[in-house]
């Protein structure tokens, strides 16, 4: 139910009912979250709550969806209610509601606690909580210039019908495109004394362009090369500085969405008419706007504690890490340059909070330090059994509908220390493939073995650049491919890609994480062929 | 929100409905009640329930479109959604692609998608079945992830048109993942129901166990062309992707595996084995689903594929309307023939062959061909004359479910799984396929 109808009558300090069309440009009373929290943490330690945390989320989304010279969708989506997690009997327990009345919240609290009552008996151990200490109130806001919510819509769909004008005008057959913007409104409280408010804004701008070739009826499709950001719609106005150039531009932390378009309606173009690649062992020089996607899979994925320990074996996987592993200190995951920091802070970025869902304040670490593997991504729950004191701040959860748990903060390859640019990279290739932009992926439940696809395929020869390729995909095992890691361009080319759907857990939640790196050589690696009859 | 009967739900329709200023709205509201138990490392690890329910509010002026959802039912708040999407829709450009909405459509009989003892489970239930699969696992010297989740949902529409539409179901899904203590062997079990008393828990706990166990100390074989028997939880997440792609409009514009040269499509062309037969059907006891699709069509028996033949493609209300076609919707389900043969028996007739339990992480290679790739997990075995001599290492493959369905050796009987990447059900036979292409091997256990 409405929180200006049914909870402000019960809190006469607040005087009058307030419009709830006010919730969505102001944000919700920060007073009066923090009431409705203690409502939920009394209850919950009244029924024998040992420790109890409570999420007050509104959750807003903007899609506008448009396909040629058309506006498919313009939808605006809110969800509001209220998530409670306990420990009782040593045990978690969680409920959630939507109707965020003091009344309701309580009997939520109390079905939490009665869920881990239920649960206690099958459990080995009791749940060990990392200390933390309590904040008191405080707030964290995604630092945007423009928030994308207040700016026209007329504005947006605008935007993206000069694209799709733009794709058309340039020779493409269908053109899809998008915006979708993201806040989320969250307040966090819990038994330690946190009561914290934050604000968090993400946005996605991207496009499909499709040309058909009626003779063959063969059709090849080239997505944008921007990527989901933690920004606002300041993301949309490019700058000289934020291009990088080269074969076809690329974006830092800016993009042109019609540069991009017009440069895209081009390459379709050319991959009608690309060269089959002839499988092989080739080297591989992979661009930011694709690396990103192999490092989620590949590097990202394997260091979350949970999979490690095995929480995740019936759905997302284990992994081939250990902790034996890590505890030996010479595990060479990759070759010396290879250097991976975890950062939940990074700004521009998918992962970016102040803190996380279960009150731990957000910081940097490294998982692989010239080589070897030096720590994984861990919450409260299993700080102590990889030896930490402390959380690392990586807990999170969909919606306040969903459980938290841990997923993976914002896991980047850092630059190479010595000055290279990418034409360094190529020029001492004899036989290679440039890749840029992500496509198909696919990756097993331990993280061993990958197979990767990309947006557009250029064959390198002898150091140069020799045309487009198609039809390509690279097939390898993890440790070795990151081991064969030759050389990593400097922080002039770094860059961040990322997803808004990391999808793990049981029922499925969504992560958003972004992931840097600068453009990357790796040395003898697997390409197939994907082109089939049927 | 509590679930909605179908009077409170047409009232409550009915009432946001008297919101509207605009030329047409339309309203859907969908709702669950759901309740889940998760455990690993043989104990609980989180559990939970919620309560939800989304209301979504179209309102057109002319073929100007706006949508806005809500999750807050006070009257405040229901005009506040009709109020911001009427606003969407005036910020909205022309759409010539607009299709008012349906009027009153009939609705053939209730399917069984609701079950009352499925509705009724608790998390006393949820924790005592557990409780029998973790004990199987311990008995086993196993290390057991699983999980079991249920819950009670509904969807109801409405329009200034005359449209109503209500249906109610329940799902209760249990799967599995039984592991070695020393990690070198890993079963898979998974079922899911509409109706509780079809599910029992330990049986498919100790199908993965003995997976578990027998699959340790997997051989390494060479990557290439194989026979393989799919389970039907192996098949149907290939077979779930070809199905999603047969929708009339790509495959008239030239970009889906049906295209044609020439700008044709290849509807009416036979493109498997004659053996292959595909429908859907609202009222099959074995897989109810829904009589309507979400904006409001009746859903029908439908054969997509006869005899290998692609015999019916679905359509948008606009795409059927400008074709001159009948406007089937897509399926919420599917149902592919088989013969009577058991899966013991499918592998009883293989010389050589290999037993896939599970495929993964399948991903679309190129949409052209269908071509996917993925791999085999929690259970990979050689088959020999008859019998299944040892397991072996999991393979990445590299598929075509249209090449996979030419190559048909045998169908088995159809039975009632679940896909573990879309966790949608379908009834499938398991099935004998020729020259299945592995690509390469993974160490993955």
């Amino acid at each position: 139910m409405g929180l200006g109808a049914l909870v402000m009558p019960n809190l006469t300090a607040f005087g009058n009912t307030v419009d709830p069309s006010r919730f969505l440009n102001d944000g919700i009373d920060v007073k009066l979250k923090k009431q409705l929290a203690d409502v939920a943490l009394n209850a919950a330690r009244a029924k024998g709550a040992t420790y109890a945390d409570v999420r007050i989320g509104r959750y807003l989304n903007q899609f506008i969806v448009t396909r040629e010279t058309r506006v498919q969708n313009i939808a605006n989506a809110e969800s509001f209610g209220v998530g409670i997690r306990v420990i009782a009997n040593g045990c978690w327990g969680f409920a959630a509601t939507n109707n965020v009345t003091k009344e309701e919240i309580a009997k939520a609290a109390e079905r939490a606690v009665a869920v881990a009552k239920a649960n206690s008996r099958v459990v080995t151990a009791p749940v060990q909580l990392a200390a933390q200490q309590g904040y008191g109130e405080v707030t964290w806001k995604t630092p945007i210039q423009q928030n994308t919510f207040t700016v026209p819509v007329k504005d947006k769909v605008d935007l993206l019908l000069s694209v799709n004008d733009a794709a058309l005008k340039g020779g493409a057959n269908f053109v899809n495109s998008a915006i979708l913007a993201i806040n989320e409104q969250k307040y966090f409280a819990s038994t330690d004394g946190s009561y914290i408010d934050q604000d968090i804004h993400r946005l996605f701008p991207t496009f499909t362009v499709t040309k058909t070739d009626r003779n063959t009826g063969k059709f090849e499709t080239r997505k944008s090369l921007s990527s989901p950001v933690g920004m606002g719609y300041e993301y949309l106005t490019a700058t000289p500085e934020s291009k990088v150039g080269g074969i076809v531009t690329r974006y830092k932390d800016r993009y042109d969405m019609l540069e991009d378009v017009k440069n895209a309606t081009n390459e379709v173009e050319q991959k009608l008419k690309a060269k089959s690649v002839e499988p092989g062992k080739y080297d591989l020089i992979l661009d930011p706007s694709h690396l990103w996607l192999t490092i989620h899979e590949s590097v990202a994925h394997p260091t979350e504690l949970d999979r490690v320990l095995g929480y995740e074996a019936n759905y997302a996987g284990t992994s081939f890490l250990s902790l034996e592993k890590l505890k030996s200190g010479n595990f060479h995951f990759g070759s010396n340059l290879v250097n991976v920091v975890a950062d939940k802070l990074q700004p521009g970025s998918l992962g970016a909070v102040g803190y996380d869902d279960e009150g731990v304040k957000c910081g940097n670490w490294d998982i692989i330090k010239d080589g070897v593997l030096v720590n994984f991504q861990a919450i409260r729950d299993q700080a102590h059994m990889i030896g930490l004191k402390h959380s690392q701040g990586c807990c999170y959860a969909q919606s306040w509908a969903d459980v938290q748990f841990q997923r993976m903060p914002n896991v980047s390859l850092q630059p190479g220390k010595e000055k290279l640019s990418v034409d360094d990279l190529i020029k001492n290739v004899e036989k290679g493939i440039y890749i840029i932009g992500d496509g198909s992926f696919s990756i097993d439940q331990q993280r061993y073995n990958f197979q990767f696809g990309g947006q557009t395929f250029y064959e390198v020869k002898n150091g140069k650049i020799i045309g487009m390729l198609k039809d390509v995909a690279y097939q390898a095992n993890t440790q070795e491919f990151w081991n064969s890691c030759t050389a990593i361009a400097d922080k002039s080319d770094y860059r961040l890609g990322g997803a808004f759907n990391d999808g793990k857990g049981q029922p499925g939640q969504s992560n958003a994480v972004s992931h840097g790196s600068s453009t990357t050589r790796f040395n003898g690696v697997n390409v197939i062929n994907t082109a089939r009859k049927i | 929100m509590p679930i909605l009967t179908q009077t409170e739900a047409q009232a409550l329709l009915k009432k946001v409905l008297a919101y509207s200023k605009a030329d047409q709205c339309e309203v859907n509201i969908y709702g669950k009640d759901a309740g889940n138990l998760r455990y690993a490392r043989n104990a609980v690890s989180t559990s939970g329930g919620n309560s939800s329910s989304t209301l979504a509010v179209s309102s057109a002026f002319g073929n100007k479109l706006g949508v806005a959802t809500i999750n807050e039912y006070d009257d405040a708040s229901l005009e506040k959604v009709v109020r911001r999407s009427e606003e969407l829709a005036r910020l909205a450009p022309e759409n010539p692609e607009f299709m008012p909405f349906l009027g009153p459509q009939e609705y053939a009989a209730t399917s069984p998608t609701f079950n009352k003892d499925t509705a009724a489970i608790d998390p006393k239930y949820r924790a005592d079945e557990v409780a029998k699969s973790l004990s199987i696992s311990k008995e086993n010297k196993l290390v057991a992830a699983g999980f079991l989740e249920n819950h009670v949902a509904y969807s109801a529409i409405m329009n200034t048109n005359g449209l109503f539409g209500y249906n109610t179901s329940t799902n209760v899904s249990f799967n599995v993942t039984l592991r070695t203590e020393d990690g070198t062997g890993s079963g898979y079990s998974t079922k899911a129901y509409n109706d509780v008393s079809k599910l029992d828990i330990s049986a498919a706990t100790r199908i993965a166990a003995q997976k578990a166990s027998g699959s340790k100390g997997a051989r390494a074989i060479e990557p290439g062309k194989y026979t393989v028997i799919l389970e039907p939880a192996a098949a149907l997440v290939l077979l779930e992707n070809m199905i999603g792609s047969m929708d009339a409009r790509s495959a008239d514009e030239g970009r889906s595996f049906l295209s044609s040269p020439g700008g044709k499509t290849k509807l009416g062309e036979k493109l498997m084995d004659e053996r292959v037969t595909i429908y859907s059907d609202p009222w099959n006891p074995e897989l109810p689903t829904s009589r309507l699709n979400g904006d409001g069509r009746p859903h029908e028996k439908v054969t997509w594929i006869d005899k290998g033949v692609m015999k019916n493609v679905y359509y948008s209300r606009f795409w059927a309307k400008k074709n001159n076609a009948k406007a089937l919707p897509g399926p919420d389900g599917f149902i592919m023939a088989g013969g009577d043969a058991t899966l013991e028996e499918l592998i009883k007739s293989t010389e050589k062959g290999i037993l896939v339990t599970r495929l993964w992480y399948i991903r679309e290679v190129d949409p052209q061909t269908l071509l996917y790739t993925g791999l085999t997990r929690d259970g990979t075995f050689y088959i020999e004359n008859g019998e299944i001599k040892f397991p072996v290492k999991n393979f990445r493959f590299n598929e075509s479910p249209i090449i996979m369905l030419n190559n048909v050796e045998a169908l088995g009987r159809p039975e009632r799984t679940v896909s573990g990447e879309s966790q949608q059900s379908a009834l499938i036979p398991p099935m004998k396929i020729r020259d299945f292409t592995f690509t390469s091997l993974s160490d993955a256990i």
